[in-house]
């Protein structure tokens, strides 16, 4: 798994390319609250466009930064998720409460 | 029913391997043509089942073996993951939907294995270990022998 983080204003955006298991979910979850940390980002925004397989760990951890980010008041979203990703996202309920987006574009207007 | 086709996999309780040992099983049952969403099922089960077993079973030790074993039917696929950690008390409650018995985690790896594969069977003791019993069904009959 590799993950580009980059800040705009009060968002962070996070690229996740690959897998997101047990093995990843815990660097995936160390970096991206490192980088809220150091931006003081107030919102989130996922782009799993490039994410080839999501189980329940992984899940977790999205889980958990959606938590925090509502806990500090802010706006969590995804972006590009593939019918695969979207599944589980759907199985779990996360698509009732974070709002889906095709790119990082509309994602960047809709927390707005 | 006739076994046409096994495969046996043991691996260490490392993170690592859960990638190693569902894509194994991909390949495996990708022998055959299914769909991407078929393939996606098995991979997710399979990688769950491994998880709890690191996780839960072997509480995150990375030095057992989780076994895995996968066989080919006419009519399925039967996927078997064992461990001989701790075991699973109640196993009608590590079922339910948001049970975790570790709670920085949500308790879905059971409900994805149960919404993806037609059987899910799970045999446990305290103390002896769990083996989780997986069954994807095909939609056509593949492979009848001669």
């Amino acid at each position: 798994m590799l993950i580009d983080t980059f800040a705009k204003g009060d968002n962070l955006v996070v690229k996740v390319r690959g897998e997101l298991d047990l093995l990843t979910a815990e660097t995936f979850r160390n970096i991206v609250e490192k980088d809220l940390l150091k931006n003081k980002s107030l919102n989130l925004i996922l782009d799993l466009d490039k994410v080839t397989f999501i189980d329940s760990s992984g899940l977790g951890v999205i889980l958990g930064r959606y938590r925090r980010i509502r806990e500090q008041g802010g706006k969590m979203a995804i972006t590009g998720a593939k019918p695969h990703v979207l599944r589980i996202l759907e199985l779990a309920g996360i698509i009732k409460i974070v709002n889906l987006y095709e790119n990082t574009e509309e994602a960047l207007e809709g927390v707005r | 029913m006739q076994t046409l086709n096994i495969i046996k996999l043991n691996i260490l309780s490392k993170p690592e391997n859960v990638a190693v040992a569902r894509v194994a099983v991909a390949a495996f049952v990708a022998q055959i043509d299914l769909t991407v969403e078929e393939l996606e099922d098995i991979k997710v089960a399979v990688s769950e089942a491994i998880s709890n077993s690191i996780i839960h079973g072997y509480e995150n030790k990375d030095d057992q073996w989780v076994e895995i074993i996968a066989r080919r039917f006419s009519q399925a696929f039967e996927i078997t993951i064992s461990d001989q950690g701790k075991g699973i008390e109640d196993i009608k409650k590590a079922m339910e939907p948001a049970f975790s018995s570790d709670p920085s985690r949500m308790g879905l790896g059971f409900v994805f294995m149960q919404s993806f594969m037609d059987e899910v069977d799970v045999v446990s003791e305290p103390g002896m270990g769990t083996a989780v019993k997986l069954v994807k069904k095909l939609a056509v009959v593949q492979g009848t022998p001669n």
